[in-house]
């Protein structure tokens, strides 16, 4: 998988860094005492039961929210305009604009960039054909497939250009064949081109297969209460890769921290 | 639309979508006026039962005149009088409803920018519905006398409520989800407003102003009762008390088209603006 090396390459590199954060919501505690350290270019997934916080913790991480106390740390800046400059957002939902063309869809960070419609396509249109997209440019998302709307969503989060992406359960709209088809295709988008990630999902196998490191929340207040580095064999295919005893193990280690 | 493509994704999709891209283009013209035949034939039964009702019952033309009579009264008076009452009362029409169109819209932008103006004035905008149009017309003659003005601003005091309340709604109703993605995706507050707020907002402005469209030949008929010296509405006012029915229902079939044809105009405007509309939204 190689991204394990390039993480060690940059072990000084802090990506994201949040401290002590809590997060309450009137009398309800969401996140309480919440450290989480993710060197730049790890990827980091966060599994928990519904409700535990994992949405908040991501809202926090990109600036949308402010923490009750605590500090959050990416990519050395704390303010939340910084955090919100050096983070993209990928929600569940697809929230692909159905009045844009695919092409015009994905390239809607760099017109809000202030580049020319002309510009971003062009910058654009070239990614199409490696997420699987060609063809597809000038095609409306309600044309598209549940897994195709959610490569271009991701696209669009890519074309950002930011260092730091936070994936809120990307594929949890997805049916589970299209998802296993649509998380091996993310794997390798992300060893193509690093990022540091924070995946929040409830499914423990998306997790373990995508991950460096799984850190599991308890159910509310969420707490963080196991860290799991995963180290698994590089293998060609997502079959391959869940079949390993690594993984199998792993993924034990987690649902035990869930069920404890 | 199904989730189930494997590795295979693409070239499933691509055989899905040509076929359905091909149909939407098909003949949407033809699928129309298919659509509006049963209307058309409904209308052409009650036609044909009010001619033949007229004849055999014997009514008095000045009570009710047959279809026939009324066709004839129209073709008879056009060029005395019904040309120049429907050009002054289209042209209070088009202007009104423009009008509505710019303030209305332009109006909700305002409140929807500002939280302060919109508690300030939203209920208040709220309440002045309450006070009957009809009884404005007369305060508005007054004040503007006999001309164009006072049809023109009833017109547009009745199409722009329906345009700004739904225009508002609108913009209101937009995904939180979809905004806070556009500001991790650098979107200010002026481009989230015009590449997510306004597009989401339009399908619901279009109902608003298909509204207004059937709502403002009213606001002109209103003006020209409470005051005037030509148009349809003076027209109608001029021929009641001389039993010159069949003029009568020749003034309302001429405003009805007016409408008619305001009607389709918007809904042109919606199909070539919001294409997306119908089959956008899963």
């Amino acid at each position: 998988m190689g991204h394990a090396d390039v993480a060690d390459e940059l072990e000084d590199a802090t990506g994201i860094s949040v401290a002590q954060v809590n997060r309450s919501f009137g009398d309800i505690v969401a996140l309480e005492a919440i450290d989480l350290h993710v060197s730049r270019h790890q990827r980091v997934g966060i599994v928990g039961p519904s409700g535990c916080g994992k949405s908040s913790l991501l809202a926090l991480v990109c600036g949308l929210d402010e923490p009750t106390s605590g500090s959050i740390n990416v990519l050395g800046g704390h303010s939340a305009a910084e955090r919100l400059a050096a983070c993209a957002w990928m929600p569940q939902r697809d929230l692909l604009l159905p009045w844009r063309t695919v092409l015009a869809n994905a390239s809607l960070p760099l017109e809000n960039k202030g580049l020319s419609k002309r510009d971003a396509y062009a910058i654009v249109e070239p990614l199409f054909e490696r997420f699987g997209l060609g063809g597809f440019e000038q095609r409306f998302p309600y044309e598209l497939s549940g897994g195709m709307r959610q490569r271009v969503s991701f696209l669009r989060t890519l074309v950002a250009g930011k260092d730091v992406l936070l994936l809120d359960e990307p594929f949890g709209a997805l049916d589970s064949i299209t998802r296993a088809d649509v998380q091996q295709w993310l794997r390798s988008a992300l060893d193509d081109e690093p990022r540091t990630v924070l995946l929040v999902t409830h499914d423990v196998e998306e997790a373990v297969l995508l991950s460096d490191v799984v850190v599991v929340i308890s159910p509310r207040p969420g707490r963080i209460v196991a860290r799991i580095p995963i180290s698994l064999a590089p293998v060609n295919t997502r079959r391959d890769a869940v079949m390993q005893p690594d993984f199998i193990a792993a993924r034990g280690e987690v649902l035990d921290a869930l069920e404890a | 639309m199904s989730n189930v493509d494997g590795n295979n994704g693409a070239s499933r999709g691509l055989a899905e979508a040509a076929p359905k891209r091909s149909k939407d283009k098909g003949s949407p013209l033809r699928e129309r006026l298919r659509n509006l035949g049963p209307a058309i034939g409904v209308l052409v039964g009650l036609v044909v039962f009010w001619e033949l009702a007229c004849r055999f019952l014997s009514v008095p033309a000045y009570i009710l005149p047959p279809p026939s009579s009324i066709i004839a009264t129209l073709i008879k008076k056009w060029d005395t009088t019904l040309a120049s009452a429907t050009w002054v009362t289209l042209s209070e029409v088009a202007i009104g409803f423009a009008l509505s169109l710019i303030t209305g819209i332009g109006f909700a932008i305002l409140l929807h920018a500002s939280p302060h103006v919109r508690r300030a004035i939203y209920p208040l905008l709220i309440g002045s519905q309450t006070i009957p149009i009809i009884v404005i017309g007369p305060i508005l003659a007054i004040i503007f006398g006999y001309n164009i003005v006072p049809k023109v601003l009833l017109v547009t005091l009745i199409c722009f409520f329906p345009i700004v309340v739904t225009t508002i709604d609108g913009l209101a109703s937009v995904d939180p989800q979809l905004k806070r993605m556009m500001k991790t995706l650098y979107g200010t507050a002026w481009s989230t407003f015009r590449r997510v707020e306004f597009p989401a907002a339009l399908p619901s402005m279009f109902s608003g102003i298909r509204v207004a469209a059937t709502y403002a030949s009213i606001g002109a008929v209103f003006g020209e009762y409470a005051g005037s010296s030509n148009g349809l509405g003076y027209v109608m006012i001029q021929a009641t008390p001389q039993m010159q029915t069949s003029l009568v229902f020749a003034a309302i079939l001429l405003l009805s088209l007016i409408s008619v044809v305001l009607f389709a105009l918007v809904s042109l405007a919606e199909r070539l603006l919001v294409p997306w509309a119908k089959e956008g939204r899963s």
